[in-house]
């Protein structure tokens, strides 16, 4: 982006404002991004080694009722010509039927979606909360054995494979310990008890006010978004840590402890308020990671979200919902990603 | 630096040392030997990179010598003997659901993991070198175009564009390593560009340009060789997640086919007794998480000494 915005400083193709010209840039290098997350799924669509016409006729079907499906899917056309109803299609959020569940995966993805908004959101909450103190002691007390601990948390986080660890949750937690509820969103009891109002069951039990139901649906939500959160935790603490480090390094934090400002307050108003925007895009971040960290946790732990929807249809090879899925969650990325940006570029005066 | 500090080296060694450590080099060779030699040095103060590195060094000599090693053949099932606990007679990690070895299987998973690292180790960073270079050296419309296929490729979710791949080009290992590589690629792109973008107004370069050297002679000999070394750390670190991002594929199948002993595979496999017989899943879990444990300390000690700027502590 950074390299357009020069482009466009040498020699002003338009007579616009600058601010203008700023918006204008990002809105076409978003719609391109998006163009070509389209592309590649598109692409991946077409070497697939499964005949999407097949697949709809079944094999037994005469010669003439498979070139009528081949006509239908538009497949004689040349690629240009494909590509451009595939985006036109897409953008009515229309990505065909599913094999696997006979349905719009469209209306697929909006049934499941919820599921794994809400894993992720519990699971980012979970991370800021402790990672973001963990990072500013870490940074205060640099060198002592808490910043050694939050050193050995993050590391082992960067290194533990996210659907072992589930496991080994599952097996201390709910199989030894008995603290958690089981494997799904909630215990059979409850299954299909809450009206569903948006789709999230915490939430979902509240408005309907059945209390039994939303500690069973957070006995089940704690363990997976735990563990989901304890990924974002070291790489939050982590980024915590130095941002705080390169504040607490600088003359203003000399000058305030010299007036005799409390330590407190040099930390917490000073040095922190300065890391605000840096790391709220970090936090923006890694819940874009987290989703996609949620893929791997949702199976371990039988979760009905995005993650399983797509893997399931991978394995049966039901490529519409597989495709489908990677758009939404590519979309959500990018969006994230972009939004992070827009954040740092709206709130830090020195981008400005 | 107090090189000088350190204790000699073995009998015999004093005046390669001396050489080694010479302030004025007499031949290229005796500069390049020297930069590496201090370089081994500051690392091997650092305790956390050198266990990293143990433990790779003993991975990499138990994938070479897996049929000395291994007590078992990680592929003869014994029916009679299946899930024996950690400990058993001639099992010491116990046996899987087909009463194979899982020590076996495990020391001949050793070679599937570094299979896979060594090639996309080989893979993505060159790819994003290229990439990079070409699009930093050249500019203009080339740039553009370039950068905005890396910036496409790094929007998406790695492991969902890895899933799809795969899904395309069915599973098994080689296809399994063409989608980490084809999706690991884009930071080294962007990392070469912005190298290749201070290297290539420098003095030096226009030097040699003056003397007529072409465009494919400066990014062969004079760029790519400044950009290695922080493309090293960076491959480094980044094997960790390569290695995570290898067993999750073959923990959903889509890697490594059975009755290969890949160790995501094998969790996947001891995933359904994991309530009664624990060991079966985790066993694999603790290699993997060793491995990439490794990688990450190596990484964090050889950003330390190769690229001081970036380090975090």
């Amino acid at each position: 982006m950074a390299n357009f915005a020069t482009e466009t400083e040498r020699r002003p193709w338009l007579p616009l404002p600058p601010w203008a010209r700023g918006t204008l840039v990002t809105l076409s290098s978003i719609a391109v991004t998006m163009l070509g997350l389209l592309f590649v799924t598109f692409l991946i669509g077409r070497v697939m080694p499964i005949d999407p016409v097949l697949a709809i006729v079944g094999e037994r079907a005469t010669e003439e009722q498979y070139n009528a499906a081949y006509r239908e899917l538009g497949l004689d056309r040349s690629l240009a010509v494909q590509f451009f109803y595939y985006v036109s299609d897409v953008l009515r959020g229309d990505f065909g039927t599913s094999l696997l569940t006979a349905r719009d995966v469209s209306s697929d993805i909006a049934r499941v979606f919820p599921a794994t908004f809400e894993l992720a959101t519990i699971g980012i909450l979970f991370g800021c909360i402790l990672g973001v103190p963990l990072g500013v002691i870490a940074a205060v007390r640099r060198g002592s054995w808490i910043d050694q601990i939050a050193r050995v948390i993050a590391l082992v986080g960067y290194s533990m494979p996210i659907f072992w660890l589930g496991l080994m949750g599952l097996l201390l937690f709910y199989g030894i310990l008995g603290w958690v509820g089981g494997p799904g969103r909630q215990g059979i009891f409850y299954e299909d008890m809450i009206p569903s109002v948006t789709g999230m069951i915490l939430i979902d039990s509240l408005i309907a006010g059945d209390w039994g139901a939303f500690r069973d649906a957070f006995s089940h939500i704690v363990l997976p978004a735990s563990l989901l959160g304890y990924y974002s935790l070291a790489y939050i603490s982590r980024m915590t840590r130095s941002f705080m480090l390169e504040q607490l390094s600088a003359e203003y934090i000399t000058t305030a402890r010299v007036k005799g400002m409390s330590e407190w307050a040099v930390i917490w108003s000073h040095a922190f308020r300065n890391i605000r925007v840096q790391l709220i895009t970090v936090i923006a971040l890694s819940y874009a990671n987290l989703l996609e960290g949620s893929v791997l946790t949702e199976i371990i732990f039988a979760w009905p979200g995005i993650g399983s929807y797509i893997t399931t249809a991978l394995l049966s090879a039901d490529m519409n919902a597989v495709l489908g899925g990677t758009v939404v969650v590519g979309l959500v990325f990018i969006c994230l990603n972009i939004f992070s940006d827009l954040l740092y570029k709206v709130f830090d005066p020195r981008s400005k | 630096m107090s090189m000088t500090s350190q204790t000699p080296p073995s009998s015999g060694g004093q005046s390669l040392r001396q050489w080694l450590l010479s302030d004025t080099p007499t031949s290229r060779r005796q500069a390049r030997l020297s930069a590496l030699y201090q370089g081994w040095l500051a690392l091997r103060q650092n305790h956390m990179a050198m266990v990293g590195l143990a433990i790779l060094v003993v991975l990499i000599s138990i994938a070479l010598f897996a049929p000395l090693i291994a007590p078992h053949d990680p592929f003869v099932q014994d029916l009679a003997n299946r899930l024996q606990p950690l400990g058993s007679e001639g099992h010491l990690l116990g046996t899987d659901s087909l009463g194979r070895d899982i020590l076996s299987r495990l020391i001949y998973g050793a070679r599937i993991t570094l299979y896979i690292v060594a090639l996309v180790a080989l893979i993505a960073p060159v790819v994003g070198l290229l990439v990079g270079t070409i699009s930093g050296y050249a500019g203009g419309w080339t740039d553009v175009i370039l950068m905005r296929i890396t910036d496409i490729f790094l929007a998406f979710p790695r492991l969902v564009l890895a899933l799809a791949f795969v899904a395309a080009l069915g599973a098994g290992i080689e296809n399994a390593v063409l989608a980490i590589s084809l999706t690991a690629w884009p930071p080294y792109a962007r990392m070469a560009r912005a190298e290749t973008l201070t290297i290539r107004s420098s003095d030096y370069i226009s030097a040699i340009r003056l003397q007529g050297a072409g465009p494919l002679r400066i990014i062969i000999k004079h760029i790519w060789p400044l950009c290695i070394s922080s493309l090293i750390v960076r491959v480094t670190l980044d094997m960790a997640g390569i290695i995570l991002a290898a067993a999750g594929l073959g923990f959903l199948g889509l890697g490594a086919q059975p009755p290969s002993p890949e160790w995501g595979a094998m969790i996947s496999e001891g995933r359904r007794f994991i309530l009664d017989h624990w060991w079966v899943a985790t066993m694999p879990g603790l290699a993997i998480f060793a491995v990439s444990l490794a990688f990450n300390l190596l990484g964090d000690g050889l950003r330390d000494v190769l690229d001081p700027k970036d380090s975090a502590s």
